[in-house]
């Protein structure tokens, strides 16, 4: 039977199931498809911290979003039009998600009295109904995937775990993707298996049948190519661009790369990547704890290595003090923290940008950390790059703050040519530098270039140049342990100025103002960018003005903010935490600015922001 | 015999092209323990023990924690780090792995290495990662003016334990035998010979080495070890172990050490279970269980009965040396990295 293709612009699909149900793989392919296809896309993993809860569980609930289109796109989209909900307790938690009159497939094998009632439905939703507001497409996926696989040598739960390749395929005929992919991809993964191999091959066929022949879908859908600058493309999650950024960094910098890390959600994934470039000259110490995390990458900064350190926010929390150690001894480091929702162990799994004013001011002392921030998944390369370029040029701990959206998150990406990557100078001293009265020579190890106010990196190993370092106060230039408290007030200032320095060699803010006229502008910092940009864009298409300005460099800030801010009438500052950047930006420029805050576990929606902006604009 | 092979620890480590003295190695800056204490023959050895390694000293390190014992780097003329309490293991265990061309001496005390910075210590010697750890134990936290430490007798009178301490303590060595370590030994700050000959052994042996200091701290805990440096009493209570002979102590060797019946070990009189009976001690021994009880066999109040020497030595890789054959053996399967493909990975398609 031919069936009717309709050309959409834009979908936004969720697939949400148990945590056992491959929901995260499943979502994963559909987008690797869907990039392959051409087709803008943002995707936004939910998932809980628990790796298997309770099967058919509110809590056990893992969720994949994927917004694709034909033209360029900023999230992973507000409401999804389709949901497709593998069991009651997927139904229950992400109904409320879906637009009004979007489709809605459930798997009806799984709605079952028993799996009702555990999710506190006291009648079948999908015949009481309270579905009426939406295209409800019941598919026995279970079943079917069961009866499709019954002459292979499965047990009956080895069958049932395929399912999720009986709803792909099915969506893959639905939105007309390729499944070539999916099938190589099948071979690799199961290639030594090749009874679940045949399987999940048979599976997904049967699904893509099953969307063909079934009259629960009377059209397929296309959505064709989205219009992006010539090139070659891959999509990329944050925490793979951001591990691949600082192994450019490595490359850039032709220094060898130490990774000191403790395990820690969301940021794994970086020791995991890293772990596998050991032929880059990487290498990667998972240690006793957090600290021992840092406090490696600090010796290993001290040898002359680009150090690292990944973490989330209790790790940093227990990194503290040795931050503050990196900052008196002015050394290299990058310290990345994935931010995920807090305090304590908070929301492991859901992202939250509540780590700011802990990177800022988490420590004793004065002791300044410039903070560079990406603002999308693949902007992660670009700033893991930027983050290890300050740290070795001006020898200091730099934060990079990344997220839970920003790491798990996916978008197509222009692979670079890393020929135009720029070059980052270690420049370690070999030199006697001060010359004393009597004309001998001495090493000064806080001796500093006039321009950057660095110090010399002047590692174990160079001959005439041994020095101690360390936690205590260091008299100016000598690095002699000091307690004069004159010395104290100089040295304080000028760690200070050290890294207000950075603001020389950072971009100019720039503003995204398009007819000119804005009055109000809207700032934000880090993974809030898709959501800002896609709200003015909202705001822009209903005739409004709004300008848009993005910081990737919280401290210190570039050197046009304060001109930037003071031009416009409002200054509207979406945060996912209560108002950190907001906090800093009034300190120090004293604007009267407009905090709009959400600590939802989740990135922004666009059309809420565009409220929030509109009702700004109709204020003044 | 070359210090090369005296040394196949350090073979990864440059030469020094130099003849070097003890001088060589007196940084410029003002000792400032207090006069007496017993950190300043524990500096005065080390930095008379140095030449001995005959390797250049700008590839010598000491990295050391928090405490009296931790200032020590600021008075050694090679490369340091006074680091942060506890933490000095984790921080010289980066620079370790991440350069073999360094010999790397960790300076702890009892409280920064037992206390605050016990993960750290156990973690390094399980690895054994290429670290000399010298860890003066003066059984009292010295900087902080006088509370008991994890080493202090329980009952301690103290600052903060008016009443006497209630903290049970840990024995180092028996500590560091548990945690896999694969280089343990005890030496007095007093004793230059035995702390030198110790010294050495550590130097030599690939991967982690701790090394307990029984050092005075004649300010808040003076006369801790006297009845282990007084002529009167030592002999009577200290166990001198040596690889390969019988433990043998006491005026005149009257005093050993046997296997009983029931498998523990005890003091003997060497007269009545005859010369034949006693334990021989062996170093090299995998199974880590003589070693342990000799550990266990001391007073905690007394020191009656207290081993010093090298308890343990055994051959085991360093992490060090894995990591650096991980290394290698990537680099050997896969090439040298090429940038450009890695960013540009396995998927892509390509928009004209």
């Amino acid at each position: 039977m031919t069936k009717q293709v309709v050309q959409v612009s834009k979908v936004v699909i969720r697939f949400a199931g148990d945590s056992g149900d491959g929901m995260q793989l499943t979502g994963d392919r559909f987008t690797t498809e869907t990039a392959g296809l051409g087709n803008d896309l943002k995707t936004l993993p939910d998932f809980p911290a628990e790796i298997r809860a309770p099967a058919g569980t509110i809590p056990g609930v893992s969720a994949f979003q994927l917004h694709f289109a034909d033209h360029l796109i900023a999230t992973p989209g507000d409401e999804p039009d389709v949901l497709v909900a593998m069991n009651p307790a997927a139904l229950k938690a992400n109904l409320k998600l879906l637009r009004r009159g979007g489709d809605l497939i459930v798997n009806t094998d799984e709605f079952t009295k028993r799996a009702l009632e555990k999710v506190g439905y006291t009648a079948n939703p999908l015949e009481d109904g309270s579905l009426e507001e939406y295209q409800v497409h019941p598919v026995a996926l279970t079943s079917m995937t069961v009866e499709a696989l019954k002459d292979f040598d499965l047990t009956k739960k080895e069958a049932e775990r395929a399912k999720n390749m009986f709803a792909l395929g099915m969506l893959s005929w639905l939105y007309s993707r390729p499944s070539e992919g999916t099938l190589e991809f099948l071979k690799a993964k199961f290639g030594k298996k090749p009874e679940i191999l045949k399987a999940n091959i048979a599976a997904f066929e049967a699904g893509w049948s099953f969307g063909e022949t079934t009259e629960g879908f009377s059209v397929q859908y296309e959505v064709a190519p989205a219009a992006m600058p010539a090139g070659v493309y891959r999509n990329i999650s944050g925490n793979l661009a951001l591990s691949l950024g600082l192994v450019a960094a490595g490359q850039l910098s032709n220094l060898p790369v130490f990774l000191g890390s403790y395990p820690i959600t969301p940021a794994s994934d970086i020791l995991h990547e890293l772990s596998k470039h050991k032929n880059f000259g990487v290498t990667t110490f998972q240690a006793e704890d957090e600290i021992a995390g840092i406090g490696s990458a600090i010796g290993a900064a001290y040898g002359g290595a680009l150090a690292l350190t990944t973490t989330s926010g209790p790790g940093v929390a227990l990194k503290s003090e040795a931050i503050g150690l990196a900052v008196m001894t002015e050394l290299p480091l990058v310290i990345i923290d994935v931010q995920r929702g807090g305090p304590s162990t908070g929301l492991p799994t859901k992202t939250e940008q509540s780590d700011l004013l802990q990177a800022m001011f988490g420590r004793n002392g004065e002791a300044p950390v410039p903070i560079v921030a990406p603002q999308s998944p693949s902007d992660c390369f670009f700033a893991a790059i930027e983050a290890a370029r300050i740290a070795i040029e001006y020898r200091t701990p730099v934060f990079l703050l990344s997220d839970g959206y920003l790491a798990n998150g996916s978008e197509p990406w222009k692979v670079p040519d890393v020929a135009d990557l720029p070059a980052i100078d270690a420049n370690f001293a070999t030199e006697l530098n001060h010359e004393n009265a009597d004309g001998s020579m001495d090493f000064w190890p806080y001796l500093r270039d006039p321009q950057t106010l660095a110090r010399p990196w002047a590692v174990p190993g160079t001959k005439g140049l041994e020095h101690r370092i360390g936690g205590i106060e260091k008299a100016e230039g000598t690095g002699a342990i000091s307690y004069d408290a004159d010395n104290h007030d100089k040295m304080v200032r000028l760690r200070q100025a050290k890294v207000d320095a950075i603001a020389q060699t950072i971009p100019e803010l720039t503003v995204d103002d398009p007819t000119g006229d804005a009055k109000v502008l809207v700032i934000g910092w880090g993974s809030t960018f898709g959501p800002i940009a896609g709200a003015c864009k909202l705001v822009r298409d209903g005739g409004g003005s709004v300008a848009q300005a993005h910081l990737r460099h919280i401290n210190p800030f570039p050197a046009n903010l304060g001109s930037v801010l003071a031009k416009y009438d409002r200054v509207i500052v979406p945060e996912m935490n209560l108002g950190q950047l907001n906090m800093l930006l009034r300190a120090k420029f004293l604007v009267d600015t407009v905090n709009y805050n959400q600590v939802r576990g989740l990135p922004f929606k666009s059309d809420e922001l565009a409220g929030v902006i509109n009702d700004v604009r109709a204020s003044l | 015999m070359s210090n090369l092979d005296k040394y196949p620890a350090l073979t990864l480590v440059p030469k020094s092209d130099v003849a070097q003295s003890a001088k060589d190695f007196k940084s410029d800056q003002e000792v400032r323990w207090c006069p007496g204490c017993g950190d300043y023959s524990i500096l005065s050895t080390v930095q008379g023990f140095m030449p001995d390694l005959g390797i250049a000293k700008e590839n010598i390190v000491f990295v050391s924690g928090i405490g009296c014992s931790s200032r020590f780097p600021y008075y050694m003329n090679t490369y340091g780090f006074h680091s942060i309490h506890g933490r000095a293991p984790s921080i010289a265990t980066g620079l370790s792995v991440s350069r073999p061309d360094l010999s790397v001496w960790v300076i702890t005390g009892d409280g920064d290495a037992l206390s605050i910075g016990g993960n750290h210590l156990i973690h390094a010697l399980r690895r054994n990662v290429n670290l000399k750890i010298l860890l003066f134990n003066n059984r009292i936290y010295g900087l902080t003016k006088g509370q008991y430490s994890p080493t202090s007798e329980q009952g301690k009178i103290t600052k903060s334990t008016p009443m006497g301490s209630l903290d049970y303590s840990f024995n180092p060595v028996s500590l560091a035998l548990g945690a896999e370590a694969t280089f343990v030994a005890r030496s007095l700050d007093s004793d230059r010979k035995h702390l030198t000959s110790v010294l050495s052994a550590a130097a030599a042996h690939e991967g982690t080495a701790l090394i307990e200091i029984y050092q005075n701290c004649n300010i808040f805990n003076d006369g801790a070890w006297d009845p282990l440096k007084e002529n009167e009493t030592a002999d009577d209570l200290m166990i001198r172990l040596e690889h390969g002979q019988p433990i043998r102590f006491g005026k005149d060797g009257a005093k050993g050490v046997i296997r009983t019946g029931d498998g523990h070990i005890a003091i003997a009189n060497v007269a009545e279970v005859g010369e034949d009976a006693l334990l021989r001690h062996d170093a090299h021994a995998q199974d880590p269980g003589l070693a342990f009880a000799l550990s266990r066999l001391s007073d905690t109040h007394t020191l009656q009965d207290t081993p010093i020497g090298i308890f343990r030595d055994v051959q085991r890789p360093s992490y060090d040396r894995l990591a650096r054959e991980q290394l290698a053996d990537a680099l050997e399967q896969k090439g040298p990295g090429d940038l450009q493909s890695l960013v540009r990975g396995k998927d892509t398609w390509v928009v004209a």
